[in-house]
């Protein structure tokens, strides 16, 4: 019992390591869109508000949108139906990593904060995923992304562009960091990478097909092209460890 | 305004967490089945990818700043640097070459 403890104590510790270039990350992106939300008319509360409980960039973005315009209730349920979309791919795959053996509650917690960011790190973890190695993470990304959000409607342009501009690039580089390791032990991957790369730079200039939403953008890349590689290269073992 | 923002963010909060949880509470067993389980183990790469460019030169305000970032992240990475190393490095280089550029 007290291993087990330990163990989770160490997992907690790793998760929030891990977290930092996150939290970073999030406080300079929660901060733009705090911009957002105050220009859709928000208090700073609010804006802490919505972002405590939604954990969304994307999908924060356009529901504020929706807030703008004051458009039925219903249109913000579908706004934020396609722009949260790609989070059930996340969650199927996350799924898989979860030990029969832990606790349902978890997931329910887990589920609170399934973001690109914190799902990037999880996976990446060899094995089954400890749980509070996840809320390691969420200790430092929800209070960032929350408070920072608020500040953005509070302050608006008071941090200088050069400093959002550097911390913005933070949650790519901990991207790269999540993606370039296993291409070099795995060919198949290291082709996707590059053919995402490339097939979702055609998709930011073609005519009509740049009209698309980035989040919507994500989803119809990721199924056609893990779509494609799971029939073409299908994978051998249980690859546990990515 | 005719509809109450708190509203509006009550409907935000359940239907992001819905579309989270469905998926991680429902699908219990290990899937079975080939195609799905490869589909899966491909996802977050593509997705992460897909995400990661062009988007990193739009972050930026000079997007050349942005796209260092990427080459120097994808070198470090291959070089076994750490995520917060990584992280730490495109954010410093933008910081850098946005002086220059």
């Amino acid at each position: 019992m007290n291993d087990r403890k330990t163990e989770n104590r160490i997992a907690f510790r790793e998760g929030m390591r891990d977290g930092i270039p996150i939290a970073l990350g999030y406080f300079a992106v929660s901060f733009t869109l705090g911009i957002a939300a105050r220009n859709a008319g928000l208090n700073p509360f609010q804006g802490f508000l919505t972002s405590i409980l939604c954990n969304a960039s994307a999908g924060e973005y356009a529901g504020f949108t929706v807030i703008a315009a004051d458009a039925p209730y219903i249109e913000m349920v579908i706004v934020i139906l396609v722009a949260n979309a790609r989070y059930l791919l996340m969650s199927s795959a996350l799924s898989q990593r979860i030990s029969p053996e832990t606790k349902p509650i978890h997931r329910f917690i887990i589920s609170f904060d399934i973001v690109d960011e914190i799902f990037g790190i999880a996976i990446a973890r060899p094995g089954y995923l400890n749980p509070f190695y996840y809320y390691g993470a969420m200790f430092l990304a929800m209070p960032c992304w929350s408070v920072g959000t608020a500040l953005g409607v509070l302050a608006g342009n008071i941090l200088p562009m050069r400093v959002v501009s550097a911390l913005s690039v933070a949650l790519y580089g901990m991207f790269l960091a999540i993606i370039i390791p296993p291409s070099k032990k795995d060919k198949v991957v290291a082709c996707l990478v590059v053919i995402s790369f490339i097939s979702s730079y055609i998709f930011t200039k073609l005519p009509y097909v740049r009209d698309i939403s980035g989040g919507t953008r994500t989803i119809i890349l990721t199924v056609i092209i893990a779509g494609l590689a799971s029939v073409l290269f299908p994978v051998k073992e249980v690859q546990n460890e990515a | 305004m005719k509809h109450n923002i708190y509203i509006y963010i009550l409907i935000m909060a359940a239907v992001s967490y819905v579309i989270r949880s469905l998926p991680l509470t429902l699908i219990r067993k290990e899937i079975k089945n080939r195609f799905l389980k490869s589909f899966l183990y491909y996802v977050p790469y593509v997705t992460l990818a897909v995400m990661t460019f062009p988007a990193i030169m739009d972050a930026t305000q000079s997007p050349l700043a942005g796209l260092i970032a990427l080459i120097l992240g994808i070198v470090l990475a291959w070089f076994n640097a750490s995520l917060f190393q990584v992280s730490v490095a495109c954010c410093v280089v933008v910081f850098i070459c946005e002086f220059f550029i």
